[in-house]
């Protein structure tokens, strides 16, 4: 039998170190590789015809790679290749940051659920990706490394287009770093798909919402996946939010300010005015679930 | 290209290998060992044809690289049965009606193992979310999800 994958012109190779230092040494030392995590979207791609790297660097075996948790000072750590089941897991990251929760268990299936990791979710670089735009309302940063050395960036700088990132030759990302929120603040994650399970973002809205003791908006921010090449910003809808309480007119305002923030695609999943209009609607529900988390969380450390 | 040699536990046993580096994990299973049970419908990840349970955990063995499976513990559909005995999934599967082609059935059935090893007592809604991630084109669903809660409630019974 003809393997589909004997097309390439090239040798390749497969490794799987055990240390960050040991992927370091790898990558610096092949000209053309590429490393995996659950690469439940790159896999694909592959089969699809695209080109084989010289170097596959698996960093599932890397154990700070598959780690969560959190230090003394209430930082999270999320591994770059830990799954998504494992993030969805996790009652002390749910209670933190339960849109980063529902962002994360709302990929794929259960099968991908156990393979996807959400530092792959961010370097595949998909416009519809679900978990950045919380990622990013929660301040996210990325820790890449190399042999060059060690950066930390925010998560909002490190996709540039579809399919596109910040990443330098021979880097590649070790973990996600979240501060604990502050008091009286909560986060929510909203999709909309055609059907209930395993599709692509049509919309995703995230929020993350700090009250004060008399339900005020003290700081918003809101970040909308899959309506432009990459996460969009929604700085009218936080500027009408903050100094306000979170009502009929704020949400309005938050409405009209998300839906004209998109610059997004028709394409099968949705057309142009639909995506903006479920943009609006989304993200004043976001706001609205954030809100309520954030009053919830009353003055207490999550 | 230098084929790479994999150690690993399959369906019990001890099992080697050589296979491609980018070789999935799906066509070693088949093509190197024979084990044609796992099927490949889509290739992408989207179908479930070819579930495995892979470290105790549901996989797409389509998106696995057949190099990763060093020293890792795996469970195919043909290691359900013992011996001429079915699986109960299997058994209730067969009673009742959940199949037709039959293509999709042994990622269903994998697939329902990996929901009652961590829920032996799912919802009717648990079961349809476990199975989300596999894809049947005959007979429509509800025999597949009353099979597998029937099979739920032997289990206990028997446990």
């Amino acid at each position: 039998m003809m393997p589909r994958h004997g097309r390439k012109n090239h040798l390749v190779n497969y490794v799987a170190p055990t240390s960050v230092e040991e992927a370091v040494e790898l990558l610096s030392s092949a000209a053309d590789s590429r490393v995996l995590a659950g690469a439940t979207d790159w896999i694909p791609q592959l089969r699809a015809g695209r080109p084989e790297p010289e170097l596959l660097v698996d960093l599932k075996r890397i154990p700070r790679l598959l780690e969560i948790g959190r230090d003394g000072d209430g930082t999270w750590t999320i591994g770059a290749a830990a799954p998504a089941a494992a993030v969805v897991a996790n009652e002390g990251l749910r209670a933190a940051f339960p849109g980063l929760t529902e962002a994360s268990s709302l990929i794929g299936s259960d099968q991908i659920q156990n393979r996807a990791s959400l530092g792959g979710n961010l370097c595949n670089a998909s416009p519809a990706a679900d978990t950045v735009p919380s990622m990013i309302v929660n301040e996210g940063r990325a820790v890449f490394t190399s042999s060059g050395g060690t950066r930390v960036v925010p998560v909002a700088e490190v996709v540039t287009g579809p399919g596109s990132t910040s990443l330098q030759p021979g880097e590649f990302l070790v973990e996600l770093l979240f501060d604990s929120p502050p008091a009286r603040t909560g986060d929510a994650y909203l999709r909309f798909i055609p059907r209930t399970e395993m599709d692509i973002a049509v919309v995703g809205a995230a929020a993350r919402i700090s009250v004060d003791e008399n339900g005020v908006c003290t700081a918003a921010t809101i970040a909308l996946g899959a309506v432009a090449p990459t996460v969009v910003r929604v700085p009218a809808a936080e500027e009408a939010l903050v100094g306000s309480p979170i009502n009929d007119d704020t949400l309005a305002s938050v409405e009209s300010a998300a839906s004209e923030a998109c610059n997004p695609i028709d394409d099968k999943r949705g057309t142009i005015a639909f995506r903006r209009q479920v943009a609006g609607v989304l993200a004043k529900r976001a706001v609205l679930l954030a809100a309520q988390r954030a009053q919830q969380r009353d003055g207490g450390q999550a | 290209m230098s084929r790479i040699q994999v150690t690993c536990t399959i369906n019990g046993d001890e099992t080697e290998f050589l296979c491609d580096p980018d070789q999935s994990l799906l066509d070693a299973l088949r093509d190197e060992l024979l084990l044609t049970g796992a099927k490949e419908g889509c290739g992408t990840g989207d179908c479930g044809a070819c579930s495995i349970i892979f470290d105790g955990k549901l996989n797409c063995s389509c998106l696995i690289f057949a190099p990763e499976a060093e020293g890792r513990t795996i469970t195919t559909v043909e290691g359900l049965a013992i011996g001429s005995e079915l699986h109960p999934l299997q058994q209730c599967f067969l009673e009742g009606a959940a199949l037709q082609c039959g293509v999709c059935t042994p990622g269903f059935l994998i697939a329902a193992k990996a929901l009652l090893d961590e829920n032996p007592d799912p919802t009717e809604t648990e079961v349809r979310y476990g199975l989300a991630g596999n894809l049947c084109r005959c007979t429509g669903y509800d025999k597949i999800v009353s099979s597998v809660l029937e099979a739920a409630s032997q289990l206990r019974e028997s446990a």
